[in-house]
């Protein structure tokens, strides 16, 4: 986390299944669908993500992320209108388990791309689909690399608040 | 999006500022924001140059300073999502704490007849309004802070903020009031810390949520 990309996508995407075995058996406990669940990895990512500052390093990750998720999981569910409690031990003990089913896709993720500003989209789109790095993805816009930088960590704070408004509209 | 290409996308993105970093920031400001209140608004009491030799005096600063570095000290552990109050919350017990020994002291020494002239002092009204103002700066750049924060309670998160702002207005506010005895100090600064602390429950409760 402390600046080196590759470590950190390793790590992201060795939470991803763990973060999606408790959804899912969230999402099970309360009724929710199927389809809910990535929405749910994706947007207790996106958190973990924005607040990876907080991290004290000095501290095992373990509980951090078990905390973020619970937070995670219990306001969005929350939000759907049904009163649930998550104990921490279950999302501890689920983080400990792998889940290994293939991903599903994902409901509306498409619309919510759809919602950001053009600038944003275009920068979201040449680093996502074309794999491009934010040197690349500059030149091709004729952006500076700062620029770049700045409307990619914009666009990813704007995807945190439409995944909540778009929990909050189910 | 598939969850890889969100992974591919975070993993661009830039490393952001530690919390522990953006607190401290938060703390300085604040200080220097309430300095400049001070030094424009109220200032040094008439006869500080004398005071600075009276314990009495001195020992405020004991009591004020203790509580907004344990404060800020605890808002550095309730800001984060595996924090609980619980971990470091007993801290906070060191202002009282150091405060109570102090009023027993200056029960034993004092004549029983002088205890309720220094009980209510000269300059309470000053007190109840002097620190919450000087408090709004520190609290203002401390719930920003938080902000970058991700408190597992919010309200709590802002408490604490609360507390640790009203330790640095009452460090200033102990330079300007004359009162020194710790009978006065513990009857009308708990009161005006108190009522920071409920604003800063009440603000941190709206506007900490992640």
């Amino acid at each position: 986390m402390a600046g080196d990309a590759g470590a950190y996508r390793q790590l992201l995407a060795s939470l991803a299944p763990r973060i999606r075995a408790v959804a899912r058996s969230r999402c099970r406990s309360v009724g929710a669908p199927e389809s809910d669940v990535e929405d749910l990895v994706q947007e207790v990512l996106l958190t973990i993500h924005l607040k990876r500052g907080t991290w004290d390093q000095s501290r095992p990750i373990g509980p951090w992320v078990a905390a973020i998720t619970r937070n995670r999981l219990i306001d969005v569910l929350r939000r759907r209108g049904r009163h649930i409690v998550v104990p921490i031990e279950d999302v501890m003990n689920s983080l400990q388990a792998e889940d290994r089913t293939p991903e599903l896709t994902t409901r509306d993720i498409e619309s919510l791309l759809g919602r950001l500003k053009p600038q944003q989209k275009e920068i979201v789109r040449s680093i996502c689909l074309n794999g491009g790095s934010i040197r690349e993805t500059a030149i091709r816009l004729q952006m500076t690399e700062g620029a770049v930088r700045v409307t990619l960590h914009r666009a990813l704070k704007a995807l945190a608040i439409f995944y909540r408004n778009s929990a909050r509209e189910d | 999006m598939k969850t890889d290409d969100l992974i591919e996308l975070l993993a661009k993105d830039s490393v952001p500022r530690r919390f522990r970093s953006v607190l401290a920031w938060a703390v300085a400001s604040g200080i220097i924001i309430a300095a400049i209140v001070f030094s424009v608004a109220i200032g040094f009491r008439p006869d500080i140059s004398e005071a600075v030799k009276s314990g009495r005096f001195l020992f405020k600063f004991v009591v004020t300073v203790s509580l907004a570095v344990t404060a800020i000290w605890v808002t550095l552990s309730v800001g984060r999502p595996d924090g609980r109050l619980a971990h470091r919350g007993l801290a906070l017990a060191t202002a009282p704490a150091l405060l109570a020994c102090a009023a027993v002291l200056e029960l034993l020494v004092l004549p029983e007849s002088q205890w309720t002239n220094h009980l209510v002092g000269h300059n309470s009204r000053l007190c109840l309004t002097l620190i919450p103002l000087l408090s709004i700066g520190p609290l203002a750049c401390l719930i920003v802070a938080l902000r970058a924060g991700a408190p597992s309670s919010p309200g709590v998160a802002g408490a604490v903020a609360g507390l640790a702002a009203s330790g640095i207005a009452a460090t200033f506010y102990a330079a300007n009031c004359t009162d020194d005895s710790a009978l006065f100090v513990m009857t009308w600064y708990p009161m005006a810390i108190l009522i920071v602390t409920t604003a800063g429950y009440l603000v941190g409760r709206k506007v900490l949520k992640w």
